[in-house]
């Protein structure tokens, strides 16, 4: 441990001046700091690794419910987990694949539509006006919103018989031909994807929001006296100046939309339709519902190496974009 | 100097602390049951009335006189439909559940087959009066064929067609349909006079099992083979399941907008009156809780396809019902047992089963005159005479999901106006099998 540990600094510079003596207690010093984090470091330890190696373990094993009450009797089933998740000329990789495309086609519209939302209201927002503070905290209520009470509402909402949406839709506006199933079938996805931007999108709004805060003034009074329109502005001034602040938010916003398991899971209960059989929810089916842990958790883990994949492709791509623009 | 070295030894012990702490949770209860704690039990208590308070309402009053009579103290958890199976897949996994607790009667030998409860041989039946207290067709779903029951009954249920008496006399129907194509012929006069014919759970995994498992068995048909393997596929469960999702896509005596309906909105629906006729098990305590009176509805078997209700393709209800089981790694054995004793003695059968409009399992207490009302006077008939316990395989659990599953996305495709055919309905039964497990 470093706090016990008395090194003795060689002097390499024995020549021309005495080297300050090392002081006791100085790796002490250094150490501090690192003893300090060590609860923190434990906790994040327990909290997020040793259930994630668990989680892996699981997945190398014939984890069903014969197995369950003493984990240790489950036997090793090897790669047979995976074998049967990435087979997908059977049913069960197949139904996996078709709900990872399913998800990949949620998120990536969700997370647009959020962020096309979010940074067009906070951009609107920016001016002052006459009930500004109010407008702002009004988009910030499905953000604020547990999210079980919000999605419930949607379902009441959703309903064939005598839902809001088909009221509108259907009863007032006459758009469509007879009322519309949105739970179930495929108009599902859209409904799915309604919600999920309903309440993600005052989360972009609020990033955006405080990003914008950074941008200095001076450079829309300047681009202003050179007769550039709102637009240009927003084109050449707002937008480049959010670069930061967007790498994370979408990348944020990209890693929560996919790994979403409340609003799907609300919304359809155990059993999703096919068309927003999105992935969390498919892997508890596979995991609890059909008491396969091993198989759920091999799925977990594909989507973990998955999303690392993509985070880390990301960050590499944009910050090499954004060296590449700091450098010029 | 010496307030860093504090500070840094706080930091070490502290996390050492929560290490050992963090680690030390799920290790204490593993193994058989012994009897530590001999005052106290604990009891997870399925929701079996209109809702949780009423629950609590119905069984504190026998717990305390249970406390009264042995001393021990019951602490009681009532836990909602939807979470109760994931409670006790989690208490099974850990070793940190309830010492008794009452199980769905389907769930048993999937339950069993975890080896987490505690099994109901000879001695342990002795104890509470001996196997022969309870009636047959409640012990054919307490676990696996062959082996000692997993659980011992608590209350029995049975599928029967609650009818709306207004609606009938409206559409001038003198009786209720006694099979499928009189109630599709009744169907058409009900509608007729603007009214829903019949109410469905189209998207409830479980509610679909039930029903197109005793449409299986008036085709014929099993779910699974002999030996316990899965044979969804066979020309008796497709036509089964056709006839079933038919109701909806062919007959129309279904609404459409059931096929949505997962949080029992059909038993709104009949209460309110906007539907004539419900399939539904022991709906009376949850009809009147919704404001609808006895003297309304009507009770009558569930329909078969030609003939009297029996048993064999006769069969027109599953064996529902909940089961008591008592976790094998309980602290309070002998406790345990004796609130088995206590909530299956005649006494309190009679009571808690009144209070939830089922019928008691337990022969003798079945005497009693308050179960001679017509409407248990059907249930108790059918249990007797014409149902059949859903397949006692460890893998019924998946079965329900599976099944439930693709009935449910049949539902759909009717609602949305897709044909439904009997290949359609074989390619999603194919498909269900398929995600079976194969070990």
């Amino acid at each position: 441990m470093t706090t016990t540990a008395e090194v003795e600094k060689p002097r390499t510079d024995a020549g021309s001046e005495p080297a300050p003596r090392p002081r006791p207690g100085r790796i002490r010093r250094i150490g501090l700091p690192y003893l300090l984090l060590l609860p923190a470091l434990v906790l994040e330890l327990l909290v997020h690794l040793v259930p994630m190696v668990i989680g892996i373990v699981m997945s190398f094993k014939e984890l069903t419910q014969f197995y369950i009450r003493d984990w240790g009797t489950a036997p090793w089933s090897g790669l047979d987990n995976y074998k049967v998740s990435v087979d997908f000329d059977a049913p069960v990789g197949e139904a996996l694949l078709h709900s990872f495309l399913v998800t990949i086609g949620f998120t990536l519209l969700s997370v647009g539509l959020c962020w096309l939302i979010g940074t067009a209201a906070a951009i609107f927002m920016q001016d002052t006006f006459r009930g500004r503070g109010l407008l702002r905290a009004l988009f910030l209520v499905p953000y604020a919103l547990p999210v079980y009470a919000a999605v419930i509402t949607w379902v009441f909402m959703f309903q064939h018989d005598n839902g809001l949406v088909n009221h509108v839709l259907h009863d007032q506006l006459h758009l469509t031909d007879k009322p519309s199933f949105w739970l179930i079938g495929d108009n599902s996805f859209y409904a799915l994807l309604t919600v999920s931007v309903w309440k993600g999108w005052p989360f972009a709004f609020l990033i955006v929001m405080a990003g914008l805060q950074n941008i200095p003034g001076e450079l829309y009074e300047a681009a202003a006296l050179d007769g550039a329109g709102r637009w240009q502005q927003i084109r050449r001034i707002t937008l480049p100046s959010l670069g930061a602040v967007n790498q994370v938010l979408l990348l944020v916003l990209f890693l929560w939309t996919f790994n979403d398991f409340n609003t799907p899971f609300v919304l359809f209960g155990r059993a999703a339709p096919e068309a927003a059989d999105l992935i969390s929810v498919h892997i508890y089916q596979a995991s609890f519902v059909t008491w396969n842990f091993g198989t759920g958790s091999a799925m977990s883990v594909l989507l973990l190496l998955f999303l690392l994949a993509v985070t880390g492709v990301y960050l590499a791509v944009t910050s090499r974009g954004r060296r590449a623009s700091h450098a010029r | 100097m010496s307030t860093i070295r504090a500070a840094a030894a706080g930091a070490v012990v502290m996390s050492l602390a929560l290490a050992a702490t963090a680690c030390g949770g799920g290790t204490s209860t593993d193994g058989e049951g012994s009897n530590k704690s001999p005052k106290t039990l604990t009891y997870w208590a399925s929701n079996q009335g209109a809702s949780i308070e009423v629950d609590k309402k119905v069984l504190q009053p026998e717990l305390d006189k249970f406390e009264k009579e042995t001393g021990i103290k019951v602490k009681l958890e009532v836990v909602p439909w939807s979470d109760l199976l994931n409670r006790i897949l989690t208490a099974t996994t850990s070793g940190q559940g309830p010492d008794v607790l009452n199980i769905g009667n389907t769930w048993s030998a999937s339950l069993q087959a975890t080896g987490a409860l505690l099994p109901w041989d000879q001695a342990n039946f002795a104890k509470i009066g001996g196997r022969d207290r309870f009636v047959d067709s409640a012990l054919g779903s307490t676990g696996a064929q062959g082996k000692d029951p997993a659980a011992v009954p608590l209350y029995s249920m049975a599928y029967a067609l609650y009818y709306n008496k207004q609606i009938f006399a409206d559409a001038g129907i003198a009786q209720p349909p006694a099979t499928w194509a009189e109630l599709v012929a009744d169907g058409k006069k009900i509608q007729a006079k603007g009214k829903q014919v019949l109410g469905a759970e189209g998207a409830n995994v479980s509610e679909n099992v039930h029903h197109v498992f005793v449409f299986a068995k008036q085709h014929g048909a099993d779910f699974f083979t002999a030996d316990g393997k899965p044979d969804f596929t066979s020309d008796g469960a497709v036509s089964a399941v056709k006839q079933y999702v038919d109701l909806m896509a062919k007959d129309k005596a279904i609404p459409q907008g059931n096929a949505e309906y997962a949080q029992n909105q059909s038993v709104s629906d009949f209460a309110k009156g906007k539907t004539a006729m419900l399939l539904w098990q022991s709906a009376s305590a949850n009809l009147k809780s919704q404001g609808m009176s006895e003297d309304k509805y009507g009770i009558a078997p569930v329909p078969v396809q030609s003939g009297t209700p029996g048993t064999g393709t006769q069969v027109n209800s599953m064996v529902a019902g909940i089961n008591l089981a008592v976790f094998k790694n309980t602290d309070n054995l002998d406790g345990a047992t004796q609130f088995v004793k206590f909530m299956t003695g005649d006494e309190e059968q009679k009571i808690l089963n009144k209070a939830y409009s089922t019928i008691p399992p337990v022969a003798s207490a079945q005497t009693d005159p308050g179960f001679n009302s017509a409407a248990n006077a059907v249930l108790k008939d059918t249990l007797a005479k014409s149902a059949a316990a859903l397949p006692q395989v460890a893998d019924e659990s998946q079965f329900e999901t599976v099944i439930g599953t693709a009935v449910k996305e049949l539902f759909a495709d009717a609602a949305a106006g897709r044909a439904v055919t009997t290949e359609s309905v074989k390619a999603k039964l194919a498909k269900a099998q398929q995600q079976m497990p194969t070990k």
